[in-house]
């Protein structure tokens, strides 16, 4: 029963609910007022939703609370951009070699730092991070620290798919689609029940005789890799890749948008990407001081979150 | 005074709104300019400038109903590619102006010009829009990057300088800035040191320099690099040994921060508040009187974008036809806050550069004052490689 | 290379050094006892030497204004823990990260609302903002060798305070077995307010040091507060030993960097490469060592329980 259904969502999770009247009357009152949300605008909200999306199944899953998820999508766009620069444009072309870039890059940085825990496998996410962002703002042939811009968007067989921001945002969607289902499909999984395990109670996982770092460094490289298809897609549709896209700001934006949107709800890394990317764009235009604006909205849901719903009990 | 300012654009907006109902085709202008972080006080010069202009005409450009959109880039390329995108596809703007940085501009000159729309720098100036990719859509109320240092190369040139060293922000202005002064720069060039975007603490770079022992250094360091770099360098032991000299560093953006600190350096402009014509009197007034503070030249630059908008559209009658508009602009329809002003074949302007020194007034807030000319309505070195005609 | 100029440049990274360890000491504390994520701590760090900017303008006189910034900072962190933290404290660690988050937009664009955007000044007295000749050809600014001088004073005060008192005591029970303390009575949110305005205010005093040198903005914390989270973490969270070795450490890591890495890659690369490369790769250096710290030591250098 629907009905019961909704009943239910919205008991158990209000402030999901409330989020999502919130941008379902944004929407409709944009309708009304004749400011209709721009394709680019859902585009990227959808890109940011994908990237949140896999973080939120590390954070979530696996209480891995990275600060370096905007490496691996960074490098995504890095990786577009040099296989545009050489002539290689095949968007399945392009999104493998970004995926197995973002895969080892996190599954290398994983290594290590899936040794440590807490606050020290925030921070050491967050050194890794910086590294590849100084590394990209070393290399002149991609513009250094301003970037540059990307010489031609992928194709799919030859056919110039994406050259409308409205195709970009329709294959945005589909695949933060895909992505939320498979990734659903892996969290019911004995795969994803063991990571669950080995962050919920890692003592007893260790007696019962499974060796939590495989289960960690997979989840940790396949996020990465998902990450950096986002990147692929973020290029294609900014058409120019600068440093900032492995800026530790943005893996700190990655991270509110998981957090605002609760990270114990599978679909609250989508909301809150969709939420901070369309404030941005909404508040942004109303008021000068739009940071102060968000930042008090952000504290009012944190505070009031805590008031209705209790805790997430998610310690890093 | 920034209550003021918030009236103003909600009365801008009040008006377009009351007037878009009676009127089919208002105006529309996109205001892009970094306005957030470290480097927001030059964005938020530039859109203040703008804004002075727009409400000195009433809030109507051309005498045309006008809804101006601000928005902010945050200093991230992608952040302005989607809010470029914001305005052309949601404000439906005909203008995007403003934009401070050069990267920024290279991130959205794309999605602008490829829409048929006109851009507009108000302060951003890289070399490859100068040169072979020049748009007839494109124009500058600023410079090109380079020529304010070259400027200053003549001014060290003159005063008999011969050993510098410079110290750049590393990335694209910093390096155009390096290219700049080395292109006239007759002396010896000791070492070029490029410090990371945002560095505050030039303490390692001072010691290399007092090792160094040069006559000058020579720098560009906008915003609040610019503020740390001067104070530390009047704190070292180089005072009085090695000159400072500066581009687009110490101005009034900077001066707050610098205070008595910057007495003494020299830098080069194209604009300063003593320029000696009609419409910067009433400009230089109106904006202390507006935001309390004295203008620098972004803020001028603001301001010559909305009076060049507004006389494009004069001369159109009021039509937004981006090819009348584009022809009205080529024959520069307004004067410009520092006097002469013409456009080159890519956009960008042709104007004198004149030595700057700093001031303290009596009311005790710094000003910068040009003084001797030192390029005679100079244009950049990059015209030549732009197939564009005569404008 | 010169001995005189490697030893001014090791002057200027203790220099680095003694500023963040003022910003993480504060840090590491509220983060060891009350197991706090506190971003904010990087706006402490700015809104203390915007105290200390408009009070020196205000009394008119440098030191009268340097003290009433650091008790305007210390009344600042009372006031954010009774509003804000004090709500916060049993919350997550995420729901920490992103209240503090806001914190940092609401105080940043706060702050640019009122003083504006632009840089303001504190104006050293005349005696102050001179240099002094340390060996013959090279002086070094007075006010550096004051914020030398200044964080070896807190270090010995942290030092005598943690050592030698009985809240101390407490502090360092709280690090290590803060339900033990608990259980013994002691009132630990008391105890989390006193550490957290003392941090707040050591934080104050340290923007107002750095701000004399660079000038005083809205985002100046943004830098210091994930270069204070780096010295924590290779310090090891909560120990206050930890912070001021690792933040001295990374305060030469970097200075020396900055000093000689495009020196270093000219003798790889061209010089225009080693000009654009080496900035970028000395900027890497400190997490490149913080990554190495801590992949042979998971828990900093001086984890607490060592």
């Amino acid at each position: 029963m629907l009905p019961q259904r909704l009943k239910n969502f919205v008991r158990h999770e209000p402030t999901t609910a409330l989020l999502a009247l919130v941008f379902i009357i944004a929407l409709l009152a944009g309708q009304v007022l004749g400011v209709t949300a721009p394709t680019t605008l859902l585009a990227r909200a959808a890109i940011f939703a994908m990237a949140a999306l896999s973080l939120s199944f590390i954070l979530g899953q696996g209480g891995m609370v990275s600060l370096g998820h905007a490496a691996p999508m960074g490098l995504g766009a890095y990786v577009t951009l040099s296989l545009s620069m050489l002539g290689f444009k095949d968007l399945f072309l392009v999104m493998a070699c970004a995926f197995v870039a973002g895969a080892t890059f996190s599954a290398l940085t994983g290594l290590i730092a899936l040794r440590t825990r807490g606050v020290y496998f925030i921070m050491i996410t967050l050194a890794f991070a910086q590294m590849a962002y100084y590394a990209m703002s070393s290399l002149s042939v991609f513009g250094g620290t301003d970037g540059i811009a990307l010489p031609v968007r992928s194709t799919l067989f030859g056919w110039p798919l994406l050259r409308a921001d409205s195709a970009t945002a329709l294959l945005a969607v589909l695949m933060l689609g895909v992505m939320f289902w498979g990734l659903s499909r892996v969290t019911r999984s004995r795969f994803g029940m063991a990571l669950r395990a080995s962050h919920l109670n890692e003592a007893r996982f260790t007696a019962l005789g499974f060796e939590p770092l495989p289960y960690r460094l997979l989840a940790y490289s396949f996020a990465g890799g998902l990450s950096a298809l986002a990147g692929v897609l973020l290029a294609n549709l900014t058409d120019y890749i600068a440093p900032s896209f492995l800026d530790w700001h943005r893996s700190g934006e990655l991270i509110v948008m998981v957090v605002l949107g609760g990270v114990a709800r599978p679909a609250g890394a989508i909301l809150g990407a969709f939420a901070l990317i369309y404030l941005e764009s909404l508040l942004g235009g109303l008021t000068q001081y739009w940071n102060l604006a968000l930042g008090l909205i952000l504290l009012a849901i944190v505070l009031l979150r805590g008031r209705f719903e209790g805790a997430t009990r998610i310690t890093p | 005074m920034r209550t003021k300012y918030l009236l103003g654009i909600s009365c801008v907006a009040l008006m377009a709104a009351a007037t878009a109902s009676v009127k089919a085709d208002p105006v529309r202008i996109g205001l892009m300019a970094t306005l957030s972080g470290p480097a927001s006080v030059l964005g938020i010069q530039v859109r203040n400038g703008f804004m002075l202009g727009v409400k000195e005409l009433g809030g109507k450009l051309g005498g045309q109903p006008t809804t101006i959109t601000i928005v902010d880039d945050q200093f991230k390329p992608d952040v302005a590619v989607a809010r470029v995108k914001d305005l052309l596809q949601r404000d439906h703007v005909d203008i995007v102006t403003g934009i401070v940085f050069s990267n920024i501009l290279m991130a959205v000159e794309k999605p602008v010009l490829a829409a048929g729309k006109l851009l507009i720098s108000a302060n951003a100036g890289p070399s490859p829009l100068a040169g072979a990719a020049c748009s007839p859509l494109y124009f500058s109320t600023s410079f090109q990057n380079d020529t304010v240092h070259m400027a200053m190369a003549d001014y060290a040139n003159a005063e008999g300088i011969k050993k510098v060293v410079l110290i750049m922000p590393n990335y694209q202005a910093g390096k155009d800035a390096a290219a700049g002064f080395k292109h006239d720069f007759k002396g010896k060039i000791v070492d070029e040191i490029y410090t990371p975007l945002g560095q505050m603490d030039f303490s390692s770079e001072l010691t290399k320099v007092a090792s160094e022992k040069p006559d000058a250094i020579y720098t560009f360091m906008p915003g609040g690099m610019g503020v740390a770099l001067v104070k530390q360098y009047h704190q070292s032991a180089l005072v009085g040994k090695v000159k400072l000299l500066s581009g687009d560093t110490v101005d009034e953006t900077s001066l707050p921060g610098i205070q008595d600190a910057a007495l003494g350096t020299i830098s080069a402009s194209h604009w300063a508040p003593n320029m000696d014509n009609p419409q910067n009197k009433i400009f230089v007034a109106s904006y202390e009187k507006a935001y309390g503070a004295p203008p620098s030249f972004y803020a001028a630059q603001g301001y010559d974008a909305a009076k060049l908008i507004d006389g494009a559209l004069r001369k159109t009658g009021g039509k937004v036809n981006i090819e009348a508009l584009r022809k009205a602009m080529d024959g520069v329809p307004f004067k410009s806050v520092r006097g002469a002003f013409k456009f080159n074949n890519n956009g960008f302007p042709i104007e004198n550069f004149y030595q700057v020194s700093i001031i303290k007034r009596p009311d005790g807030k710094f000003v910068t004052q040009a003084g001797a000319k030192v390029m005679d309505m100079a244009k950049d070195i990059y015209a030549g490689a732009c197939k564009l005609p005569p404008r | 290379m010169d001995f005189a100029l490697l030893a001014v440049q090791i002057l200027n990274g203790l220099d680095l050094g003694f500023i963040l360890f003022l910003v993480a000491s504060g840090l590491t504390l509220v983060f060891g006892v009350m197991d706090f994520i506190n971003l904010a701590h990087g706006v402490q760090y700015m809104l203390g030497a915007y105290f200390a900017a408009a009070l020196i303008a205000w009394s008119g006189s440098f030191w009268l204004g340097l003290v009433l910034g650091a008790a305007a900072s210390l009344a600042m962190g009372l006031v954010l823990e009774w509003t804000v933290f004090r709500h916060l404290a049993r919350a997550g660690h995420l729901e920490q990260v992103l209240a503090t988050f806001a914190l940092i937009l609401i105080f940043t664009d706060g702050v640019s609302m009122i003083f504006g955007a632009g840089a303001l000044s504190i104006n050293l007295p005349a005696s102050l903002a001179q240099s002094v000749p340390l060996t013959h050809g090279f002086s070094y600014p007075l006010w550096r060798l004051i914020i030398i001088a200044a964080g070896l004073g807190v270090a010995l005060l942290l030092w005598a305070l943690i050592a030698k008192t009985r809240l101390g005591m407490l502090v360092r029970a709280g690090s290590t077995h803060p339900q033990t303390v608990q259980a013994l009575g002691v009132d630990i949110d008391r105890l989390f307010l006193m550490v957290f305005a003392f941090g707040a205010m050591l934080a104050g005093f340290a923007g107002t040091m750095a701000g004399a040198l660079t000038g005083v903005e809205p985002t100046m914390g943004d830098s210091v507060l994930i270069l204070a989270f780096v010295v924590i973490v290779v310090g090891g969270v909560g120990s206050v030993r930890g912070a001021l070795i690792a933040a001295l450490l990374i305060g030469l890591v970097d200075t020396l960097g900055r000093a000689f890495a495009t020196d270093i890659m000219g003798l790889f690369l061209s010089r225009s490469s080693a000009a654009s490369a080496g900035p970028a790769l000395a900027s890497m250096l400190i997490y490149v060592l913080m990554a190495l710290v801590l992949a042979v030591r998971p828990s900093g250098l001086f984890a607490s329980g060592d």
